[in-house]
């Protein structure tokens, strides 16, 4: 069988991060080919390639498709030659209806008149080729994430698809809905249509890939015939995540002391349907010094847990009970969390972190005014001597502490938020994906940071997707899936393997 | 750990006066583009613009923009907008007349009850914007078009005055002179130095602190020139104000407030919050920071500051008319803007908006002085507003 798309030495660098190193995939015609690896070993980012997100020039190496050597400048390029990718986050409008999307900047129209009796006949043949039974007036908002994300689909066949990139399609669907998804894939196949997908969910790729490509760490590291032998889903694993870890963590010893902190049956609602339970009966602890790792997939209710915890940012109905060195504390407000003793820098630090138009100093002291001031009024001198003070000793990398958050690099925007937290006095830090999209070495000085916290007698809790991390820094893990804790290893006892297990065991009940 | 010197922590400050000027030509652009307003205006009327009884007139017709300018910053840099502001004006001015002149209330219990009513009407539009999530567009709208129509009731369609002589002198009247000078008011001149010597003495201050800690600072030579410069203009526009009749009341008002409220945003944690509070919302709430309440305060402080313009403005006119404040709401929100600060909050200074007002004051009074009808005065101060917010914008995005 010959390939439709060849990618050849694909490297792709970003400021200070080779995010591709020499990665090749070959797509052969009429397959369908699964894309695996964790959380940032590049899938996204070879796909943003193929689709010309990043453009021709902005990386190295060759894309052949339908033998052809091809350059493309923009989306409107690849989609032009039937590449059509379909992203993790839906890109429909949520208040227009099903034909109106589908049919966004492809307008059935004539001097800008749209032919609305065309688009409708032509969205029912394409909604009848997905199967979903629904008018195309329906406004999108109306139906649910599966409808929606078969709506998606129906839009990619409208652009005569001919290669169907999906990102994480069945990541929030039940399995009812992932398995109608599926099944269509294995339809189109029959059409002749090629798929590239990309998941997470080992056993939906075991049952539809013919061929699976193994990202690591921005490298291809196997490509595995499923049509040859049967692929176990150990066998996947093990590809994903079979890397030496030699010093990536810097050296602790640890020092944990008396139960301090623990959180009973908490729970949480979604904040607009009352009705889904997104934390389910949350029970953890942690020690002094202890650093605990929650691990889990995107989506499986980590970040929702942590900001419910942290004054009721998030959802509703919530309910459960906080100690603190076995007293109860009250964490419902912000304000009391933070006087309580509890910290929580976000996983967006530009969304939820940082004020980025403010300078380093604004934000260092945001958390906590009353430490630099008098009367309400604020002593210039001491806020002054005070961000100095965490600019040197968290090293961050500025002209001084008046440059505005906006100019510096993710690793010291992420020093920023932990200084703000630190001079907050927390005994409890709730760090949620502390590294992600930070480049290598700045990942070292955040865990050296981490660690000297621990030695502080701090506990810090701390939420990531990469799973060395999570083993190479933490005295204990939980494993979150689905709203509920569903696994608690020791370190030393705990694997990539094991954690994954426990996930993949979880999710199929 | 850190084996790097304290030298390379911190980098020494030689900054050369080109690239100051040019780091915070936002600073120094907008003061400078009024200063060459005003020389325009002055040289083209031929020096009827900077006469004292002009420039005293210059306060009193600015007076009231100016306060509610301070307000609405607030306002905009909490993310927000305010478009009742004029009508609240109207009303306030109205009450204030009923009150004084119809039951014959006496006017400082007038004054503090008009206050109170401001602050209120501002927390009953701050209560939708901040605690419902209305947005501030459509509470204030609605509330410009309710205290329009309450004026309207409350004068019955009439004007209502004059005003018992002590309230007007809320904005007709001036400082006396207590050393008695003939034709010339010593009084007016002293505050002015002392002003001087205090708005010195803080620069100094804040320039050795900066210094002690190492913070880049404008080179010495910038710092005595703009120290030095503006002296000669605060004492210059009081020696031209004393050889009329001194300072207005409403001047000295005026300027306690800019302190005031500059104060208040520099260096107090409330203002810092509001700050925070525009420039990120999420984050803000995330830090502690009781980001509703601090909504609804500065809704609230805006009421009070119009109900404030609302008396001044009765007290210049002597009358309460149901057409009082009507469009302050766009000078006021034009001087903020021109003044620097951005539309989507997070970012304005009081200095900016108090020199925007003027601006938009300096252009009104010479404009009319050279007998431009209002027709086209009105052409050139939204060109005028359109140009000074782009050339922000394209600064910023340099």
């Amino acid at each position: 069988m010959n390939a439709i798309l060849e990618m050849r030495g694909i490297t792709k660098t970003f400021p200070g991060v080779k995010a591709l190193d020499n990665v090749n995939i070959t797509v052969k015609a009429g397959e369908i080919h699964a894309l695996v690896g964790e959380n940032g070993a590049g899938k996204s980012t070879l796909m943003k390639v193929l689709s010309g997100v990043y453009p021709h020039g902005s990386y190295s190496g060759q894309i052949v498709y339908e033998g052809q050597e091809r350059r493309f400048k923009g989306i409107a390029d690849s989609e032009q030659v039937g590449i059509i990718i379909i992203h993790q986050e839906l890109a429909l409008v949520p208040l227009l209806s099903i034909a109106e999307n589908i049919f966004l900047g492809n307008e059935r129209a004539t001097y800008g008149v749209i032919d609305w009796s065309a688009a409708f006949a032509r969205t029912k043949e394409l909604l009848k080729m997905v199967g979903l039974g629904e008018s195309p007036e329906t406004l999108v908002t109306n139906i649910g994430v599966g409808k929606q994300q078969l709506v998606e689909i129906a839009k990619a066949l409208s652009k005569k698809v001919k290669l169907l990139i999906l990102d994480e399609p069945t990541a929030s669907l039940n399995e009812k809905d992932s398995d109608a998804l599926l099944n269509l894939l294995l339809q189109f196949k029959a059409q002749g249509i090629s798929s590239i997908l990309i998941s997470h969910k080992l056993n939906e790729i075991s049952k539809v890939a013919d061929s699976i490509t193994v990202l690591r760490d921005g490298s291809t590291v196997e490509t595995l015939d499923c049509r040859a032998e049967t692929i176990s889903e150990d066998r996947i694993i093990r590809g994903m995540v079979g890397r030496t870890m030699a010093d990536r963590y810097p050296k602790r010893e640890s020092r944990v002391g008396e139960t301090i902190f623990q959180v009973e049956d908490w729970t949480a609602y979604h904040p607009l349907h009352s009705n889904i339970q997104v934390v389910k009966n949350v029970n953890l602890h942690m020690r002094r010094g202890e650093i605990v790792g929650i691990a889990g997939l995107m989506g499986a209710g980590r970040t929702e847990f942590a900001m419910s915890l942290f004054g009721k940012s998030y959802g509703q109905n919530i309910s459960g009970r906080v100690r603190l060195r076995g007293k109860e504390i009250d964490v419902s407000t912000v304000e009391k969390a933070v006087s309580n003793g509890i910290a929580y820098a976000t996983e967006d630090r530009k969304t939820y972190g940082l004020v980025l138009e403010e300078d380093i100093r604004k934000n260092i002291t945001l958390a906590n005014l009353a430490g630099v001031s008098k009367n309400l009024v604020i002593d210039d001198i001491q806020e002054l001597a005070v961000a100095n003070d965490y600019r040197a000793r968290m090293r961050i990398r500025s002209s001084n502490v008046f440059q505005e958050a906006v100019n510096l690099s993710g690793g010291n925007q992420q020093k920023v938020v932990l200084s703000k937290w630190l001079f907050s006095n927390p005994e409890i830090l709730i760090l949620d994906e502390p590294t992600r999209g930070i480049d290598v070495g700045a990942k070292y000085e955040i865990y050296t940071i981490i660690n000297g916290l621990a030695d502080a007698g701090k506990s810090v809790l701390m939420i990531s997707s990469e799973m060395p991390e999570l083993l190479g820094m933490c005295d204990r893990i939980y494993v979150m899936n689905e709203g509920s804790i569903v696994a608690e290893f020791e370190s030393a006892e705990a694997s990539q393997e094991k954690i994954m297990h426990a996930i993949v065991k979880s999710g199929r009940r | 750990m850190d084996t790097r010197t304290a030298e390379e922590l911190h980098p020494p400050h030689q900054t050369s006066w080109l690239e100051f000027a040019k780091a915070h030509f936002r600073d120094y652009g907008m003061l400078l583009s009024l200063l060459a307003i005003m020389l325009f205006f002055q040289v083209v009327t031929d020096g009827t613009l900077l006469r004292p009884l002009n420039l005293t007139n210059l306060v009193l017709q600015n007076s009231y923009i100016v306060i509610m300018a301070l307000g609405m910053l607030l306002v905009i840099v909490a993310g927000h907008i305010d478009l009742s502001v004029g009508s609240i004006v109207g009303f306030v001015g109205g009450l204030a007349a009923v009150m004084m002149v119809r039951y014959g209330i006496d006017p400082v219990t007038t004054t503090i009850a008009c206050l109170i009513v401001g602050g209120l009407i501002g927390a009953a539009q701050g209560y939708w914007v901040a605690y419902f999530k209305v947005p501030s567009f459509i509470v204030t709208l609605a509330g410009m078009l309710v205290f329009k129509g309450l004026t309207l009731a409350l004068l019955g369609g009439m004007s209502v005055g004059p005003f018992p002589v002590v309230f007007q002198r809320l904005s007709s009247g001036f400082i006396p002179d207590v050393f008695g000078g003939e034709g010339f008011n010593y009084t007016s001149l002293f505050l002015g130095l002392a002003s001087v010597a205090a708005l010195i003495y803080f620069s100094i201050r804040s320039r050795a602190n900066q210094l002690k800690h190492n913070v880049e600072t404008a080179p010495f030579g910038l710092f005595a020139f703009k120290n030095a410069l503006l002296a000669v203009l605060v004492t210059a526009f009081c020696y031209q104000l004393a050889t009329y009749r001194g300072l207005p009341n409403v001047l000295v008002i005026m300027a306690v407030l800019i302190a005031l409220y500059a104060f208040v945003t520099n260096r107090t944690t409330i203002g810092r919050r509001i700050y925070a509070l525009g420039g990120n919302e999420k984050a803000a709430k995330l830090s502690g920071i009781k980001t509703e309440r601090l909504t609804f305060l500065t809704f609230v402080n805006m009421g009070v500051l119009a109900g404030l313009a609302g008396l001044i403005f009765a007290a210049r006119l002597n009358t309460a008319t149901p057409k009082a404040g009507l469009g302050f709401e766009l000078d006021v929100i034009a001087a903020v803007f021109i003044g620097g600060a951005s539309a989507t909050g997070g970012v304005g200074k009081v200095t900016g908006a108090v020199i925007g007002a003027f601006v938009m004051g300096v252009m009104n009074n010479g404009m009319s002085i050279l007998g431009i009808g209002i027709d086209y005065q009105q052409v050139i101060k939204g060109l005028v507003l359109l140009a000074a917010v782009s050339l922000d914008v394209y600064n910023r995005k340099k």
